[in-house]
């Protein structure tokens, strides 16, 4: 039977590797998409190219706008003289953000009246404004405080102290890098296995396949290893990447992360080998893939928190693996996770994993229509 | 035959072709139209990624995807309960972007940070009360789990107005007005509640769009080369040109469906604004469109199977038009490199026009110069698919 199984292993291999162009494919654009979105995809603001519409010749006015022209995060591009060029550079985003002092400015501050800086953002992208606004109003802090010591008056009762765990420079990179390990060991897992059923039942091959001794779980094995193969070794690779590259921490246990990745990668073979054998043709497959891989994606945590999200698609999350295999692979690098929290994750991988690959098994004889 | 070989992508209009060649070739043309809008109406899968898939994306993004925290889960230490740290307790409570729990230790509050079921860590430490009439202050330590940068960041600027909140309110007990040298006045045009619904959905249709024209196109004509009914349709007297339009026209106004659906799903669902003008729309549209459909023209010809052709497709429409075009994450904050990578992506110049033309309006500025971008886009695609076919002839 392990004969015959191998067999049958060594012919899915070919399948995928005898092509040149489907080689190409699922070898290069993994590896380049790494390294473009680890650059790309990031939330990080820098150089917010900002407007300043000073009415206040004042020297208090100028030392606060030196402020925001020494940030990192502040570029200035332009300087404004009427309140109608505040349009004129927001609309076709010449400018982010328009700082306007008004003419009072001076004169309000010495007379201990609250002295107005109006700040004007750009809400067509909305992480991106409210990221500016945290990083003027911490400026305007600063300013504040010292503004208070030099004339002598009280400083505030309290003050934050805020610190950053696990990331103390708050690098985005740092969370989207290993993220992207569970996305692209997903999508090219995927498209591997997704095609394998489809094909074949569109060249009538398969129907031949399941007419020779072979058992469905046997099949289903031949399937698998060259997916889990793949998937593992591409996962491998963007780890390293991830680590030597990107100078992404790795603090925990790397058994543990290869225990998850192997439940993750097995949980969507099955997943994949379910939409092969459910379509008819190869278009419906990857149709098929497609409508898993996306919603799999969005509703991961891999770009936007799953604690944002309305409790009932919070529960629909449940059942995708990619969001406990990202808990995973974030927490070891980062965080150093548990053991025993990752147990927790664990389990639920494995279950779809059984789930998908006998629902796989079964539909291999029983297709619907 | 004086009838210019390229009647066919020009359509019908040609004053040099005779009536009679005119009249064939658009015979044929509409032959070719039927042939695959029944193509498309005869396989339940491209109806649906051309109209289920639209409206599962757009109920999985509008409702799924917001950036927006609330109720961030807090561990609340108190060293030792006062007056002055109930009262900033208080502040936390009723502030809507957090959920504090009081944990007795720092201890008990690292282990929930680190279990996930805390996203930060505030410690009033047990001399608080005292250090409040000190000259510099008494220091409220926040730990603020890093791990996800972005919502690490939101929370410390909520946490900021909390703090800002709680020191009105303790100068009002002790009988004082609080004056702050500056205060910031805060104006977000466009999107004035800072919603990021309203940021993400207009994008959304790009990517949308972009399923439709490229992934799909891509796939069902790498089909007929697989099958070689290309070839057979190569044979026929049907010209080049009029393949090709024959496969645009349908998937083209699937495409365009696609984007009416997704529009009015955005307005009236999910309360985007639309401020711009809709012709300004349907014409940016139609350029993305065509850019798409040129893309998947000219994938499934050089690939020549589907397997390949899907994969090249996802690698190269799908996943830039989600992270490279500006949808979800801002370009400007790119490595300049990346940058300069993101002006080969269709979607960047329509994601910028969707985005102005939902929630700023019709600016004619950003409208001209991604129009242009598209137009050059799909005259190269196009253009390459044509010479790409024609010569596989040969």
């Amino acid at each position: 039977m392990w004969g015959r199984i191998r067999a049958l292993i060594a012919k899915e291999f070919l399948a995928v590797w005898k092509d040149k162009k489907s080689r190409v494919v699922i070898i290069v654009p993994p590896l380049i998409q790494l390294l473009v979105f680890g650059y790309a995809a990031t939330f990080d603001v820098n150089h917010v190219a900002t407007a300043i519409y000073n009415e206040d010749s004042g020297l208090a006015a100028r030392e606060l706008i030196a402020r925001f022209e020494g940030s990192p995060s502040f570029e200035i591009v332009s300087r404004l003289s009427r309140e109608a060029e505040i349009r004129d550079v927001i609309d076709p985003k010449d400018a982010s953000l328009v700082i306007h002092v008004g003419q009072t400015f001076a004169q309000d501050l010495m007379a201990r009246r609250p002295a107005k800086v109006q700040l004007i953002v750009d809400g067509r992208e909305s992480n991106t404004a409210l990221i500016i606004l945290g990083y003027a109003s911490r400026i305007v802090a600063d300013f504040n405080n010292e503004w208070l010591r030099a004339h002598g008056e009280a400083l505030p009762p309290a003050r934050l102290v805020v610190w950053s765990w696990f990331n103390p420079n708050l690098e985005s990179r740092w969370f989207i890098v290993p993220g992207i390990v569970a996305l692209l060991t997903l999508v090219v897992t995927m498209v591997v296995t997704a095609l394998t059923v489809a094909r074949e039942r569109e060249v009538g091959t398969f129907e031949q396949l399941l007419v020779t001794p072979f058992r469905p779980f046997e099949i289903l094995i031949g399937k698998s290893v060259p997916a889990l193969v793949i998937g593992l070794a591409e996962g491998t690779v963007i780890v390293a990447i991830a680590v030597f590259w990107f100078g992404v921490p790795l603090r925990g246990d790397l058994l543990l992360l290869y225990v998850g990745l192997f439940l993750y990668i097995l949980a969507v073979i099955g997943v994949g080998l379910m939409v092969s054998s459910i379509s008819r043709t190869q278009q419906q497959a990857i149709l098929g893939a497609f409508l898993f891989v996306v919603p799999a994606i969005i509703l991961s945590g891999f770009a936007t928190p799953i604690a944002n999200m309305p409790p009932l698609i919070q529960d629909l999350t449940l059942i995708n693996p990619m969001r406990y295999f990202l808990v995973i692979v974030r927490g070891t690098f980062l965080e150093g996770l548990p053991a025993v929290l990752v147990y927790d994750l664990l389990w639920p991988m494995a279950s779809i994993a059984t789930v998908s690959l006998a629902g796989a098994g079964w539909m291999f004889r029983h297709r619907l229509g | 035959m004086t009838g210019p070989r390229l009647d066919g992508i020009r359509g019908s209009g040609e004053p040099a072709a005779t009536l009679d060649t005119v009249g064939t070739s658009r015979m044929r043309l509409f032959g070719l139209v039927r042939k695959e809008t029944l193509q498309i109406l005869r396989d339940p899968s491209s109806i649906s990624i051309a109209f289920v898939l639209p409206a599962i994306l757009l109920l999985l993004f509008g409702y799924g995807v917001s950036l927006d925290a609330k109720h961030v889960p807090v561990a609340l230490v108190i060293e030792s309960p006062t007056t002055e740290t109930s009262s900033f307790a208080v502040s936390l409570i009723n502030s809507p972007y957090f959920a504090p729990a009081i944990v007795r230790d720092r201890h008990a509050a690292e282990e929930k940070l680190i279990a996930g079921d805390a996203d930060a860590i505030v410690v009033l430490r047990s001399d608080f009360a005292r250090r409040i009439w000190s000259p510099a202050g008494a220091p409220i330590q926040v730990i603020v789990n890093g791990t996800d940068a972005n919502t690490a960041r939101i929370i410390e600027g909520y946490m900021q107005g909390a703090w800002q909140k709680w020191l009105e309110q303790h100068a009002l007990d002790e009988g004082q007005v609080l004056v702050p040298p500056v205060v910031m006045e805060q104006r977000v045009w466009f999107n004035a509640e800072v919603r990021s619904r309203n940021f993400l959905v207009p994008g959304l249709i790009a990517i949308i769009m972009t399923l439709i024209g490229t992934l799909l196109t891509a796939m069902v004509v790498a089909r007929e080369w697989e099958r070689g009914t290309m070839e057979a349709l190569m044979v026929t007297p049907v010209r080049i040109g009029e393949i090709l339009l024959g496969k645009l026209i349908p998937y083209f106004l699937l495409g365009m469906g696609g984007m009416v659906l997704s529009t009015a799903m955005a307005v009236w669902v999910f309360g985007v604004p639309f401020r711009g003008s809709l012709a300004v729309l349907l014409a940016v549209s139609a350029l993305f469109m065509l850019v798409s459909l040129g893309m998947g023209l000219l994938i499934s010809t050089i690939a020549r199977s589907q397997f390949v052709a899907g994969q090249v497709a996802i690698i190269v429409a799908f996943l830039p038009a989600f992270i490279l075009s500006g949808f979800i994450f801002d370009i400007t904050s790119m490595p300049a490199v990346v940058q300069l990578i993101t002006h080969i992506i269709p979607a960047r110049y329509f994601v910028s026009s969707l985005q102005t033309l939902f929630l700023a309006g019709t600016v004619w500025p950003i409208i001209f110069a991604n129009g242009a971008a598209l137009g050059l886009m799909a005259v190269i695609f196009l253009g390459l698919t044509r010479r790409k076919t024609h010569k596989s002839l040969e």
